[in-house]
């Protein structure tokens, strides 16, 4: 039976709607420059790829669950392969031109695969999940789903797209813990990151490894897997430095302006402090839509990709910020609803998989642009220009969509 | 499925839910700090990121003469500067002005150092540039982002270098003048005084620069101007007036001999105001005007005639016979002499002290003089014994209660001190206790010796003899203070001084300078500067009308061989002031006594400490600062 459009569920349909319209908005007024720029005209490619995204919803809401569980593992082998191919050929694009992270034939750049992999990442975690009769129970339970997520992982930091890889642990750990992970498992599991940042102080390091040890004696865990844990931990706190300096520069001197934007405000704290000046001067009510000087002027770098939600904050003011963010909430707390609601545990899965997809891109791209977390070039949802990114936000649109219909139909849309 | 049994997707959508709700409200609230609490803080930084201040030069004030002529104004001229994204795009769009503004690489290496000095302000590129260059930039306006073209006032000398040292010049405000309480307003790159009335009065003729602000994009590029409200408006540097009488100025270097060095000063007895104030060779102040040229500097400088020096106050020249009124006066004042007093030995052509024969310039001798015609013939035997009469500690400390070893005061910058000595203990520590001998009064005595005086200084102790008695010191704009320094001669010994400067005009050593069909009396006084390197050096001052004098003027040409020469400069001078036609005396061949100078006696034979002997470098001592100016033995009448 093919779901009919008014049967769509109209919240999530109807909050994607205002802020497809409030992003567009955003960005053709992010193209408007004292010196016009390419971005001037560049809502009109965004609206294509609309259109795109909207045929790509379409065709996920008319897609049966099943039929998508089935596809799974070939999307997955797909996307590996693709993302493969792209570190091989990619190539770079904008301000990241030295990353790997673009597909390009023959010259013309196709898209960004890392976008659609977090989508086929999910999808297999849901599959992987939901076909096990108990949530994982022990560290050995979650090698297969690291794995699932580790390679892609991988190839996305081999680019490098330390964003993405961010994304994607995100995802693992809420998918994970919405299957039915115990959090102590998952603090197990998250420690040896922990265990990376803290080693930069040793007395937190060290204080750090006390306390796992003492979480390890009281929770209890096979004696092979705590020492496992135990022995982790110690090898991040001994790697750290070098793997500090392993790191691009580019990627430490982000880290390094994050913690403190004006310590060379020409060069690495720019672009935070440029997007601080934007938000901050915006006020209650903002410069007005189009007419933010910081913008204007061109001292808002990224003004339609990463930094967009300056953009709203200079000119829309608190007020519109206020706006856009509940804007967001409603949209997670509807794919939440949905997710929550779903027939089986692999839509269920899809679902909150792509909540909290969108929930990581709305909360890292929102919060660098006030210095809350490090830059990393994650786009907004809706609101930055970008055609891959566009198109899996809209297949994930779809997906909820016709989890949404299959559990009306099942007789949940009352409730 | 038990882990999905809805109790527990409800137990964890309840955690889920307050998670999002958690991060979103710490981003609100992270929002609200920075969007409605630090509000101010980012708008402020907001406007300063996007305005750029230009900087509206300040014309500076005109400099007038006593009659409102002009002897400083400004010409409209054109500063290109930039306005810098950052340093690599500066020097990208310097690259690309350069062959059109004419830049190599050591000039953009110095555009680049002032940016990294202000690197938020428009930097200098061009501080002078000519109309051509201007319109020419216009038309690529485009391909030169952040380029910036101001009419900027440009400071002009109408009359060049015959005003040089008076006015003096401005250039570029150093970084060593930024320290100074002084300049601190200044701007960088501002201009400001280095010489001359210039500097002397900068302080009111430099104005306040003025402000306007443009907003800029992040890569410099001018967008529009910022609202007028924002705009201070600059405030011009105040007027100043001075003493000077630019026609008399003109006429003094029009009659100035030429190709020759020297300076002549015309000043008011009665109130010390300068009337004109020439020094030869001069220079042109206009080439300073947007940064002089390397090799025109390096011409001024390395120049032999030193052009960039001020004669009137900044060289010192033995008085030489000038000095003669001053032993006169100190005489007259300590009541040793009266105007028909007769010194014991007449003149033979010469007068033996001790075992020297220390000569008259007159070798056939003046015979028996009174003081009066003694100054008239100038005779130097005369001198010799009034010098001994008044005694040496006496003389130097009247001279020095007179001002022979004070600077005047005059308002202008890098006046010297006259070299004089301060009192017996400068000839102990110059030849050594009991080297010396009091021949040192007989050189004294006739203007020689120990003695360096600035023509200003000379001027004003004339100054002193044609007023009442009291010091006016000169100056160009304001009286500076006022020492009260008086003659201590009472007005009959005064006329009487007067009278026998008459002498030397009509019939004494400048007779035949001074003849305007009779209506003028000139009084003066020669004298010849003994000079070790050359040709002396002439001197002459003179005031007229005698009775009642409206002007002093004084003049001292180097290497004019002796006072005789300089007095027709003076007494034209004079006779223009006063409106006398003039033209006659320039025909008027002078008759002057045939001078022999007395051969060089030394005052100590065989030691002469090498510190007081100038090296024979050939090099004027007139151009020493130093207080080595002290000559070898005198020659002189």
């Amino acid at each position: 039976m093919r779901p009919r459009l008014r049967e769509i569920d109209k919240p999530l349909a109807g909050v994607v709607v205002v802020l497809v319209a409030y992003g567009l908005a955003t960005l053709y007024s992010a193209g408007q420059t004292d010196v016009p720029t390419f971005v001037a005209t560049i809502w009109h490619r965004q609206t294509i790829w609309l259109a795109i995204g909207a045929a790509a919803m379409f065709f996920m809401f008319g897609l049966s669950p099943r039929l998508l569980e089935w596809a799974t593992p070939y999307a997955y082998a797909i996307t590996v392969l693709v993302l493969l191919f792209t570190l091989a050929m990619g190539s770079g694009a904008g301000t990241a031109a030295s990353e790997r992270s673009w597909i390009t034939i023959a010259g013309v750049r196709l898209g960004q695969p890392a976008e659609l992999a977090k989508l086929a990442v999910i999808l297999m975690l849901a599959r992987w999940l939901a076909e096990r009769r108990e949530p994982p129970a022990t560290l050995r339970d979650l090698v297969y789903p690291c794995v699932i997520v580790g390679v892609p992982i991988a190839l996305v930091v081999l680019q490098p797209d330390l964003g993405s890889a961010i994304v994607f642990i995100a995802i693992l750990f809420a998918m994970l813990y919405w299957a039915g992970t115990k959090p102590s498992l998952l603090l197990l599991l998250g420690s040896p990151a922990i265990g990376l940042v803290l080693a930069f102080s040793t007395a937190a390091w060290g204080a750090w490894i006390i306390l796992l040890f003492g979480l390890l004696l009281w929770w209890r865990p096979y004696v092979w897997e705590g020492l496992t844990i135990m022995l982790a931990n110690i090898v991040m706190g001994v790697v750290a430095v070098p793997f500090w300096r392993r790191l691009a520069p580019y990627q430490q001197n982000r880290l390094l302006a994050f913690l403190n934007p004006e310590v060379d405000p020409r060069a690495t704290g720019w672009h935070v402090l440029q997007s601080k000046i934007a938000i901050g001067s915006g006020g209650f009510l903002g410069k007005g839509f189009t007419a933010g000087p910081q913008k204007r002027l061109a001292f808002l770098p990224a003004q339609h990709t990463d930094f967009i939600f300056p953009v709203v904050g200079e000119e829309l003011g608190f007020l519109g910020v206020v706006i856009a963010l509940a804007l967001f909430v409603f949209l997670v707390l509807s794919l939440l609803r949905i997710a929550r609601r779903a027939t089986d545990a692999f839509s269920s899965l899809c679902v909150f998989g792509i909540a909290s997809l969108i929930f990581s891109h709305i909360v890292e791209n929102v919060g660098m642009t006030v210095n809350l977390l490090p830059i990393t070039g994650i786009p907004l949802p809706f609101f930055s220009y970008g055609g891959s990114f566009m198109l899996a936000c809209s297949l994930a649109v779809g997906i909820a969509l016709r989890v949404a219909w299959e559990s009306r139909q099942s007789g949940y849309a009352e409730l | 499925m038990s882990s999905f049994h809805p109790h527990l997707l409800d137990r964890r959508l309840r955690v889920a839910r307050a998670v999002v709700w958690a991060i979103m409200g710490l981003i609100v609230v992270v929002f609200f700090r920075t969007q409605i609490l630090e509000h101010g803080k980012y708008r402020l930084q907001s406007e300063l990121n996007r305005l750029r201040p230009i900087t509206l030069p300040a014309p500076r004030g005109l400099i007038m003469d006593r009659n409102g002529k002009v002897l400083a104004e400004n010409v409209p001229g054109y500063t290109v500067s930039l306005l810098p994204g950052d340093q690599d795009s500066l020097r990208a769009v310097l690259r690309r002005l350069a062959p059109l503004v004419k830049l190599d690489e050591a000039e953009i290496g110095r555009v680049l150092t002032r940016y990294r000095r202000a690197p938020y302000l428009p930097v200098m590129v061009l501080p002078n540039a000519k109309f051509e260059l201007v319109s020419a930039l216009e038309e690529r306006r485009v391909i030169f982002p952040g380029l910036l073209i101001q009419p900027e006032p440009k400071r002009h000398y109408p009359d060049s270098s015959l005003v040089a040292h008076l006015v003096g010049y401005v250039g570029e405000v150093t970084e060593a003048e930024r320290g100074q309480r002084r300049f601190t307003g200044v701007r960088l790159g501002g201009l400001v005084g280095k010489d001359g009335l210039e500097r002397q009065y900068d302080d009111s003729l430099r104005g306040a620069d003025g402000v306007r602000f443009v907003e800029v994009s992040a890569l410099g590029r001018v967008v529009r101007e910022a609202g007028a409200a924002s705009t201070l408006a600059p405030v011009s540097g105040q007027p100043l007036r001075t003493t000077i009488d630019l026609d008399l100025q003109r006429y003094v270097a029009q009659i100035f001999p030429a190709g020759q060095r020297g300076a002549v000063l015309a000043l008011n007895p009665n109130t010390g105001e300068i009337l004109a104030l020439y020094s030869a060779p001069g220079f042109d102040p206009n080439s300073f005007v947007g940064g002089i040229e390397a090799a025109t500097w390096r011409r001024l400088n390395e120049s032999e005639s030193h052009p960039l020096f001020d004669r009137s106050i900044q060289a010192r020249y033995p008085p030489g016979s000038t000095w003669k009124l001053a032993v006169a006066a100190i005489a007259l004042k300590r009541g040793l002499v009266t105007f028909h007093s007769h010194m014991p030995i007449p003149c033979r052509g010469g007068l033996q002290y001790g075992n020297r024969f220390f000569r008259c310039w007159s070798a056939q001798g003046h015979g028996d003089l009174a003081l009066a015609d003694a100054i008239a013939q100038s005779c130097d035997v005369f001198f010799y014994q009034l010098g001994l009469k008044i005694g040496l500690s006496s003389l130097l400390e009247e001279a020095n209660g007179i001002g022979f070893h004070t600077r005047t005061g005059v308002d202008l910058p890098g006046e010297i001190t006259p070299e004089f000595p301060t009192g017996t203990e400068y000839y102990d520590r110059a030849y050594g206790p009991r080297r010396w001998t009091s021949a040192v009064t007989l050189n004294l005595a006739i203007g020689q010796g120990e003695n360096a005086q600035t023509l200003v200084n000379m001027v004003r102790f004339y100054q002193m003899l044609a007023s009442d008695g009291h010091a006016r010191p000169p100056f160009l704009v304001h009286p500076g203070p006022n020492p009260n320094v008086t003659l201590g001669l009472s007005p009959d010994q005064l006329a009487g001084l007067r009278q026998a400067m008459i002498s030397v005009v009509e019939r004494g050593t400048a007779r035949g300078a001074g003849r305007f069909g009779g209506t003028i009396t000139i009084a003066g006084k020669t004298g010849t500067a003994q000079n070790p390197h050359g040709p002396d050096h002439g001197w002459f001052i003179g005031f007229a009308p005698a009775d009642k004098p409206e002007i002093v003027v004084g003049a001292i040409v180097e290497f004019a061989r002796e006072g005789p020469y300089v007095a027709p400069l003076v007494t034209r001078v004079i006779g223009h002031y006063l409106g006398v036609d003039t033209t006659l005396a320039s025909h008027l061949r002078i008759v002057l006594p045939t001078d022999s100078a007395p051969h060089p006696v030394p005052i100590l034979p065989g030691v002469v400490p090498e510190d007081t002997v100038p090296p024979d470098t050939g090099r004027m001592d007139t151009t020493r600062t130093d207080t080595t100016n002290a000559t070898p033995p005198p020659r002189d009448r």
